[in-house]
């Protein structure tokens, strides 16, 4: 296995309204910024993660790339998932290609649709599209089976929306939220509305390296470079009448393979209160480990961007030297269907 | 400026569902529910090719299951949106039939119930349900050809009137006509003296017959008293108190209502006096008293009412 280290992370400030902005223009600051940090104009591997539904354009990572410069050709790949597949598509390639250095990025902007009616559209076109059921309802459900195994009470769910927004406001990057209402209304019960990820627009991107290159570009960041030491990623069966909602078999399952044991931070990728509980359970993360201090999805919940945004949060402690082992967790699919997990280390 | 972009593939996708996915779609057409069963002797349903829990290929016996079913979890849309099955609220389920070893999703529809409003308390895991099926001639073999599930009956309403035509007894009747009157009797006793009101012609202290009649107060003093939550035909509003009114001049507590004070103020020993309806709405009835309202007296001190709790 090869070393490779996260060497640069950047994220859009997300935003809960459309700011104007195409996606190739909320792209084109960051990558520009990541260039310029990194002394890097040309990697050898480029990859994304974008969902065409959000736009309703097919083919729209397509144009994104303009951002990056694709001119003399470039070597690159797309995902139509969440940025952190991305990032796996590099590392993977990194593996086995001779490249040094990748690009990846994630981005979306769900302020131009219905996100609710967009996500279903990556649901079972038998059994679960036809009847209209949405995202929120499809986490509701499993909230509801966690908390009659658990026993976990509605107030826990609260507690998690809390701390998370408390933290978001400290994170410039995401939303200002207040505390989560006394009386807050239900959206699906038993999930508040301050138990449901904001919708936001927004991207990040990260770079990997290799080689001499994290070396060379360590030495001109000053940042110490997050070394990748295990990443996995499992799937659940689709359909969520198979399978015992209350807990999340291929999140623990890609946690043991990446080696999640004795992480002191864990940044996952929680778009619904409950799930927070789940994973940390999954992940056999302890008390004393901090969960989301970014504040999480609860806190700006940009599509396709913020499983790639957990990781780097996780890689940004590691960088600017707050922590020597930490967790990046991104989820995609219905109930927590996919689950990946990345382990970093000074 | 937002421009309006629609993303629409005229008629839909037209998709194979397969020899397995095509079997259950056809059962239900007809009215039925239908699982494959795995090589582990699992039944799947609805049925998928493979079995979820090692990635087998499932056998070619289909087995009919449910209709009846339990529901494993639930959430409750109290405003469905433009997409969901229903616009009133309803839950959504996931409903493992009799016989099944997997779930399906559904809607559950637990009946008419006003948007925004909360889950019934009978909604809860491991409910029955079953099947809401449209007319065989709607039904097409798609998945809303269960309209939607519905709860198990549990409960029936019977229905509950009869009619009679009472005497009230001579006593009785003696009383009725002094209210119709705007009078209250009641009968001495020849051997305690107590007077009774309403009066049932004898002493139930003392097993003798009583005819000395005595006209009592309108006025008199609550002893013992109830709040009831549960609406009453009788009452304006809830909560209202019931009490037991012991009538100046009698010996034995009436039950009536009180009203025109709040519930949390009404006391042992308060004074009150009855409230009459209109004369032209009198009959041959005790409820020619509305209720008891307090009057502005000292109350009484328990001790002298403590013999009529
Ligand atoms: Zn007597």
């Amino acid at each position: 296995m090869k070393d490779i280290a996260i060497v640069a992370f950047t994220q859009s400030r997300h935003s809960a309204e459309e700011n104007g902005l195409s996606e190739t223009e909320m792209l084109l600051p960051l990558i520009t910024g990541v260039k310029e940090q990194v002394g890097v104009s040309r990697f050898d591997f480029t990859c994304s993660g974008s969902n065409d539904y959000l736009l309703g354009a097919p083919f729209s990572f397509v144009s994104a790339l303009d951002a990056v410069g694709a001119w003399p050709p470039i070597s690159e790949s797309h995902v139509e998932m969440d940025g952190a597949w991305a990032l796996y598509e590099a590392w993977v390639k990194m593996q086995y290609a001779d490249i040094e250095t990748a690009l990846v990025y994630g981005f979306g902007k769900p302020s131009q649709g219905s996100l609710r009616e967009i996500l279903a559209r990556g649901y079972d076109p038998y059994y679960l599209a036809p009847l209209g059921i949405d995202a929120v309802s499809m986490a509701a459900l499993q909230a509801r089976a966690y908390l009659a195994r658990s026993g976990a009470k509605e107030g826990d769910l609260t507690a998690i929306a809390a701390r998370s927004r408390a933290a978001g406001r400290d994170n410039p990057f995401a939303l200002s939220l207040d505390d989560p209402a006394a009386d807050a209304p239900y959206d699906v019960a038993p999930l508040r509305v301050h138990d449901v990820a904001p919708e936001a627009d927004g991207a990040a991107v990260v770079v990997l390296a290799t080689g001499d290159k994290v070396a060379e570009i360590s030495a001109r960041t000053g940042l110490t470079p997050a070394w990748i030491r295990g990443i996995d990623h499992r799937a659940d069966p689709h359909s969520p009448g198979v399978r015992d909602l209350s807990v999340s078999p291929s999140a623990r399952l890609a946690g043991q393979k990446a080696g999640a044991a004795g992480v002191e931070v864990a940044e996952l990728h929680v778009q619904y209160s409950h799930e927070e509980l789940i994973l940390r359970e999954a992940l056999d993360l302890g008390d004393d480990v901090v969960v989301n201090p970014s504040g999480g999805p609860l806190a700006a919940n940009p599509m396709m961007a913020a499983g790639l945004i957990r990781i780097g949060e996780a890689a940004a402690r590691i960088h600017r030297g707050e922590n020597r082992r930490t967790l990046g967790h991104a989820t995609s699919g219905p109930c927590l269907q996919q689950n990946l997990v990345a382990v970093l280390e000074a | 400026m937002p421009t309006n972009h629609a993303l629409e593939f005229p008629g839909g996708y037209t998709r194979s569902v397969g020899p397995v996915i095509g079997r259950f779609l056809s059962e239900l057409r007809d009215g039925k529910l239908v699982g494959v069963r795995a090589e582990s002797g699992r039944v799947v349903f609805p049925p998928l090719e493979y079995d979820p829990a090692n990635g087998h290929s499932v056998t070619d016996e289909f087995v009919e299951v449910g209709p009846g079913g339990v529901v494993e979890s639930f959430a409750w849309v109290a405003e469905p949106l433009a997409s969901h099955p229903l616009d009133r609220p309803f839950a959504w389920a996931l409903i493992r039939p009799d016989g099944a070893d997997t779930a399906i999703l559904h809607a559950l529809d637990v009946g008419e119930l006003a948007r925004g409003a909360e889950a019934p308390k009978r909604l809860r895991i491991g409910m029955r349900v079953r099947p809401d099926f449209l007319p065989a001639t709607e039904r097409i073999g798609d998945i809303a050809d269960i309209r939607a599930f519905r709860p198990d009956v549990t409960m029936i309403t019977a229905p509950s009137r009869l009619e009679y035509d009472i005497k009230p007894g001579r006593a009785l009747d003696r009383f009725l006509e002094g209210v119709s009157e705007g009078r209250i009797l009641g009968h001495r006793c020849p051997v305690c003296a107590k007077v009774i009101v309403p009066m049932k012609g004898l002493c139930p202290k003392d097993g003798v017959p009583t005819t000395e009649e005595v006209e009592v107060s309108h006025t008199g003093t609550v002893t013992t008293f109830a709040v009831n939550n549960l609406p009453d035909p009788r009452a304006p509003e809830v909560p209202f108190v019931s009490a037991y009114v012991l009538l100046d001049g009698s010996d034995i507590a009436m039950v009536a209502l009180v009203s025109g004070i709040p519930a949390d103020q009404v006391r042992m020993g308060m004074r009150v006096r009855a409230v009459w309806k209109p004369r032209e709405e009198w009959g041959r009835t005790i409820t020619n008293i509305r209720w008891f309202e307090p009057i502005d007296e000292p109350d009484v001190p328990f001790e002298s009412i403590a013999e009529y709790m």
